[in-house]
């Protein structure tokens, strides 16, 4: 056990320091320009702003929705993959797995373009449908990062729970609900936190598809085009209480596997 | 019956959701080699978007700025990240609690919410000058470290403690038994760091744009403009550099699974 403490322990101080300074400063630093005023008094003056605002909190919900939708939609096509790959006919395959997260090596917005004049062939103009294109586009980012959670945890699933499920008299309907889905919870909540806040705030693929509209993220693009940095670091702020309540959240769920 | 049914419906959404997946950067690989301006025009085979992707001044220095970038970033990240596994493994309780805090911020945080949180931290508290690329290099190893030390920290735990100890009685100092023993130990969680930081760098677009230079692009930013501007030329060079690069990643999956099975998936 002494053994643990050979290494010098003032190794661990580059990486300590490193934490400090570019992980938890940073966000200070954001609180602070948020909650003062550009002659640097304390203010909430920003924070109300962004609730009374009609276009900042209309857009604060908008991302909601498209991130909702993006998440939802992901998790109807990845479930049914994910399973398949763990437990289907490709089950122990692994290079089918390599099938669906291989796209995620290739440059996003190169994707995206991709997707985008395909579009444009079938729709003439995509300006036309711009909320369906925008979900789309979205899904076909997003959607590796659902499979490979539910995957891994679909993968660690044991066979014979769900073979005791069929011989205590469940149908194949009541197994899935009551015994697959329940021990594959970590899996499908940490695919949605990898999908639903990206969802919330990747404005490149909404400006490449939807020229008009806003999410969260564009927001805070916006404000920083105009040198804006004490609502800019609001919007961040906001941002950062979701994703606290989220990692709270998805924590929680995690680790109560008992149900 | 029904589990016939439900079979044959998985069956199609799975294949359904390859041909969604690879379908438009196939087309597009096919348009790449002709002279067509868009998709379904006539055409005629012609090489002129690659000749144009390597010889168009703006398109080459994006993508060796792109690759430098990564390259440096991945090196810094690795090796910050390494040390920092290491270190932590071997420090007490609370050093480790404060750690996996916060390595958790910049993998869940929106990366604008981190490259935004950078930018007002190095450009507009400190005056940094963007024009160093220091904040872009600093920003980048910020998203990229905590994913390296993720992927080495279990490659420890993995690890046999005895065989440290072993080389020490054997009369090795701890510097060899260090890079003798414990780093071949867990080199397999080094490489796979190192890979995440690169895939994570080449496709940053968010916190390359708060923190660059204003003359500087990689691939990312660089599309996204492009896509702004649609100059037909550079539109269709870029539809050959979607095509290289999905190119360059099947041959990348294709030679590190024959080497090893099993690396690439842990």
């Amino acid at each position: 056990m002494n053994n643990k403490n050979t290494l010098s322990t003032y190794y661990v101080l580059p990486y300590i320091i490193f934490s400090v300074l570019f992980i938890l400063l940073p966000l200070f630093v954001v609180l602070y320009y948020g909650f003062t005023d550009r002659t640097g008094h304390l203010s909430l003056a920003n924070f109300i702003h962004f609730f009374t605002n009609s276009r900042t909190i209309g857009t604060f919900f908008y991302s909601v929705v498209i991130a909702f939708l993006t998440t939802l939609f992901c998790l109807l096509l990845a479930y049914p993959i994910a399973y398949i790959l763990a437990k289907g006919v490709y089950r122990g395959r692994h290079s089918f797995l390599l099938v669906f997260v291989l796209p995620m090596w290739i440059n996003f917005t190169l994707r995206v373009t991709a997707l985008k004049e395909i579009l444009t062939y079938f729709e003439g103009n995509i300006a036309m449908h711009p909320f369906f294109n925008t979900i789309i586009c979205m899904v076909y980012d997003f959607l590796p990062f659902m499979i490979l959670p539910i995957f891994n945890s679909i993968v660690k699933l044991d066979d014979s729970l769900i073979e005791a499920g069929y011989d205590l008299g469940a149908t194949k309907f009541q197994t899935f609900v009551k015994v697959i889905i329940p021990l594959t919870i970590p899996g499908i909540v940490s695919g949605v936190t990898m999908v639903f806040l990206p969802a919330m705030t990747n404005y490149v693929v909404l400006d490449m598809v939807y020229n008009s509209t806003y999410i969260m993220g564009s927001l805070i693009g916006s404000y920083f085009s105009s040198y804006d940095w004490n609502n800019g670091s609001i919007i961040s702020a906001v941002l950062l209480i979701v994703i606290g309540l989220m990692t709270i959240i998805s924590n929680h769920l995690i680790n109560n596997k008992k149900w | 019956m029904v589990n016939k049914k439900n079979t044959i419906f998985s069956n199609l959404i799975f294949w359904l959701v390859i041909i969604f997946l690879y379908f438009p950067v196939l087309i597009l690989a096919f348009y790449s080699f002709t002279d067509a301006s868009m998709l379904g025009q006539s055409k005629h085979f012609s090489l002129d978007n690659y000749v144009t992707l390597f010889t168009e001044s703006t398109l080459t220095s994006m993508m060796v700025s792109t690759l430098v970038l990564a390259m440096v970033v991945s090196v810094i990240s690795t090796l910050l990240g390494t040390v920092g596994a290491v270190s932590v493994y071997y420090s007490g309780n609370k050093v480790k609690g404060f750690v996996d805090f916060t390595n958790q911020i910049p993998v869940v945080n929106a990366d604008v919410v981190t490259g935004f949180s950078v930018c007002i931290l190095l450009i507009v508290f400190c005056k940094m000058d963007k024009a160093t690329c220091i904040p872009l290099v600093l920003a980048l190893t910020t998203l990229c470290t905590p994913f390296v030390y993720l992927s080495v920290y279990p490659r420890l735990l993995q690890m046999d403690d005895s065989l440290f100890e072993a080389a020490l009685d054997l009369g090795c100092n701890k510097k060899q038994a260090f890079f003798k023993v414990v780093i071949p130990q867990i080199s397999g969680g080094i490489i796979n760091g190192f890979l995440t930081a690169v895939t994570l760098s080449l496709d940053d677009y968010f916190i390359t744009t708060y923190t660059k230079p204003a003359s500087f692009d990689t691939i990312s930013t660089y599309v996204v403009n492009a896509t702004r501007g649609a100059q037909t030329e550079i539109k269709t060079a870029l539809w050959a550099l979607s095509t290289v690069i999905f190119l360059f990643v099947i041959a990348f999956v294709v030679f590190t699974n024959m080497g090893d099975r099993h690396e690439i998936l842990e």
